[in-house]
């Protein structure tokens, strides 16, 4: 499962910094038949979450309401240069992680 | 009965319909079971979706908030409601003081043209919520498409 994450790459200290992600996954419903007639099973991205410096700060709960290959935008503020650690976890048990660093002046 | 005793009446029963229909509760049910009999205000929320969508597989969505995002004051979730959709609670998101600022974007799938509602819960225990009327052409798929 590929992401492609967007953030800036520094900050000063107190910027509130705007973080991007797009994951690739179906989102499969479970609405949807295959070409003989079975249901093709849910699969989705339940839980997104993201850590800076090791303390949470986004989580969502995503559903099959949300796009194929997931987006989410949100915002967070430059606290300490370090990781921001993505996790993300399928119905179906995958897990997904990736990091990007950010370094942060003043 | 005189003329203007009738032309009062009639305008009265007239009327009437009118409050009815400001009565109704604007507020997916759905929302009012989450907020678990809290007062759920319209304020502070700030839901944008285009009016019209041509495919419903994805649609932008954005929900701003308006909130200082501080320690003792900010926005702890924000939950979006579909009406339409086979599963109504289309997202949870979960924010904090380190937020910064309140605003999620995303991209949502709209099973037909509805009303979707965002609820967003502060720190204070407070709901406040927005609703946006959505036209969209083409449904995301329930079955083959």
């Amino acid at each position: 499962m590929a992401a492609r994450i967007q953030i800036p790459r520094e900050a000063r200290r107190g910027d509130v910094i705007e973080v991007r992600i797009l994951i690739q996954h179906p989102m499969e419903t479970g609405y949807r038949h295959d070409d003989v007639g079975h249901l093709i099973k849910r699969n989705v991205i339940n839980v997104l979450s993201c850590r800076y410096g090791g303390v949470e700060v986004f989580r969502a709960d995503l559903s099959s309401g949300i796009s194929a290959n997931p987006y989410v935008q949100f915002y967070t503020v430059a606290e300490a240069s370090g990781d921001l650690e993505f996790k993300w976890i399928d119905d179906e048990g995958q897990q997904g992680s990736e990091r990007q660093s950010i370094v942060v002046k003043g | 009965m005189k003329r203007r005793d009738f032309l009062a009446s009639a305008a009265g029963a007239l009327a009437l319909p009118g409050t009815a229909f400001a009565q109704v509760d604007p507020l997916d049910p759905l929302v009012r079971a989450f907020a678990n009999g809290a007062a759920v205000r319209k304020g502070k929320v700030t839901l944008v979706l285009p009016q019209l969508a041509d495919n419903g597989n994805s649609v932008p969505i954005r929900i701003t908030v308006d909130s200082p995002m501080t320690a003792a004051d900010h926005v702890k979730s924000i939950h979006l409601y579909s009406e339409r959709n086979p599963v109504p609670n289309m997202a949870n998101f979960y924010l904090g003081p380190r937020a910064g600022k309140a605003e999620i974007n995303s991209r949502v799938r709209l099973a037909g043209s509805q009303r979707v509602t965002a609820v967003a819960k502060l720190s204070d225990g407070s709901f406040w919520y927005d609703a946006a009327p959505i036209v969209v052409t083409l449904s995301a798929c329930l079955d083959e498409s």
